[in-house]
């Protein structure tokens, strides 16, 4: 029997996410990968899969799926509000635990909940054609699996080799939200006058609405820069925050251009990041300045974390 | 050489080479980009070149800034990857409906448009640097006389294949993307191929271009 998911609706930003691509940033190909490694990787884990499989990240209102095929098993993790639709009967969902379908049943990811991103992981793999050794999709530069577009109603996905027979695993885990993002001073860190850094350290910075997979821009108070609002193009990682002349920070992400022009303040520590795509618009930032050393350690810490969940499962 | 290793973040090195921008100081961006490339380190998850700073980012997993950094000011640079540039031939179609910007580029420069022509055809143009968009080569150095900024108000939509000039650069939209640089006319070449798994740009960092004046027939003819 031919197995594959039938997209009723697509959701606002549904795409396929894995690890995503490496060493291409050269030729101005971006990484790309799910925006929280954390959450992707526990998708995967609960269900047995190996830890980079393809799964389906979806952000704010997820999609509604029809599955037609034999049984399978999928796991939706993040803070998300979901119902599993079995005939005439509605199961609320919960994150973290396994769920079987059959031919005919639904599920309908509603929401994420105070939160931005989740993730749908099944006990298969999609039937996906990789691009540069990834699925990951970039809808602005159309890189990656689905012609580089994001998901939308009327599209069927193919699934393989389903492994069903998998005992029920789940995980007692709890998003925590953060407001406190730390941050290593960045490479142009004197263009910005005493009172920028000051109010760059010291302010309330909010997430704007024009936040997405490239960058997360943030308002609230405009950051002096006394140098030069512009410096030469070179290259960015993920968690840059650039300062454009408006004075408005934006952090790069999972998708930022691969070269940039705007001074760095200063960059997201690597322990950080999976926490701060989850804050939605309208989310309050406070910037804290810690030394190398300690983002060393405490993204060691976030690792450990990690590895222990992966390990209850 | 390399002047000054930064970190950039707790998850990337910033290798600064200098502050001007210029031929000699590029090439030995590339020359350490391309080395450390086929060298494969450990850990290295991108090295993304550009004018004057080499960023090289890592896997925190696998590796650190210290022992990276440590690794990357002892290298020993082997002699035979820095002389591997190609020359690559673009040709070019300078037609009205191409060339967006001719107008305004004569007036800027104070140059009729044979002269803009004369002055950036058939000769050799170094890549600096690709990307912004996939696979967008920035490539130098133009004459003195050719140089001009941006446009006041980018276009939202600069055709794909277009060539545009912006102060001692020359570049390919290698997609339809937003821009603003001084458009002269377009290429029927393929300059970015997303259906190729390996090497999908035509020209890399390092590589040497020449711009060859074509005709509209000769333009469609390539299509």
């Amino acid at each position: 029997m031919n197995n594959f998911f039938e997209i009723l609706r697509g959701g606002i930003n549904t795409t396929f996410q894995d690890a995503g691509r490496t060493n291409l940033n050269h030729i101005g190909i971006p990484s790309s990968g799910a925006m929280d490694t954390r959450n992707f990787q526990l998708s995967n884990s609960i269900l047995g899969n190996k830890i980079n499989n393809p799964v389906i990240e979806f952000a704010y209102q997820g999609p509604l799926i029809k599955f037609h095929g034999d049984k399978i098993n999928f796991v939706i993790t993040g803070d998300v509000i979901f119902k599993i639709i079995k005939g005439k009967n509605e199961i609320t969902g919960i994150c973290y635990e396994t769920y079987s379908i059959e031919d005919g049943d639904i599920i309908d990811i509603i929401s994420t909940n105070k939160s931005v991103y989740g993730y749908l992981a099944i006990s298969g793999d999609f039937d996906l054609k990789l691009q540069w050794g990834s699925c990951s999709i970039n809808t602005k530069a159309n890189i990656g699996s689905n012609n580089g577009k994001k998901i939308i109603s009327g599209q069927n996905f193919n699934i393989l080799n389903i492994h069903s027979n998998q005992l029920k695993r789940k995980l007692n885990f709890v998003n925590t939200k953060i407001e406190k993002i730390r941050v290593i001073r960045g490479t142009n860190f004197n263009y910005f006058s005493d009172k920028g850094v000051k109010s760059f350290f010291n302010d309330d910075f909010f997430v704007s609405k024009l936040s997405d997979r490239m960058g997360m821009r943030l308002e609230g108070s405009k950051i002096e820069n006394v140098v030069e609002t512009n410096i030469r193009s070179e290259g960015l990682v993920k968690g840059v925050i650039q300062v454009p002349a408006d004075g408005n920070p934006i952090i790069m992400l999972s998708d930022h251009g691969t070269i940039g022009g705007y001074p760095k303040i200063g960059v997201v520590i690597s322990a950080d990041i999976d926490k701060l795509v989850q804050l939605s618009p309208g989310s309050k930032i406070k910037f804290q300045e810690i030394e190398l050393e300690d983002a060393e350690t405490l993204f060691k810490l976030y690792e450990l974390e990690t590895q222990n969940l992966i390990s209850q499962i | 050489m390399i002047k000054n290793i930064s970190n950039l973040g707790d998850a990337a090195l910033y290798c600064d080479f200098g502050n001007s921008i210029n031929k000699e100081l590029n090439t030995n961006v590339i020359r350490y980009f391309k080395d450390l490339k086929s060298k494969n380190i450990n850990g290295i998850t991108n090295i993304t070149p550009s004018y004057n700073k080499l960023i090289i980012s890592f896997d925190l997993k696998k590796t650190n800034y210290k022992d990276l950094k440590k690794i990357i000011e002892n290298i020993n640079l082997s002699e035979k990857i820095s002389n591997l540039s190609n020359k690559i031939e673009i040709p070019v179609c300078c037609q009205k409906t191409f060339a967006l910007d001719i107008e305004r580029l004569e007036e800027k420069l104070s140059i009729d448009r044979k002269m803009i022509y004369q002055n950036f055809f058939n000769k050799e143009y170094f890549c600096y640097m690709t990307g912004f968009i996939a696979g967008m080569p920035f490539l130098g150095d133009l004459d003195v006389n050719m140089r001009t900024t941006r446009l006041e108000t980018p276009r939202v939509k600069v055709p794909k294949g277009s060539i545009g000039l912006t102060e001692q650069f020359a570049n390919i939209y290698t997609f339809e993307s937003p821009g603003g640089w001084n458009i002269i006319g377009k290429t029927p070449l393929e300059i970015f191929d997303t259906s190729k798994n390996e090497k999908p740009n035509l020209i890399n960092p390092g590589d040497i271009v020449i711009f060859k004046e074509i005709s509209i027939n000769e333009y469609n003819e390539f299509k």
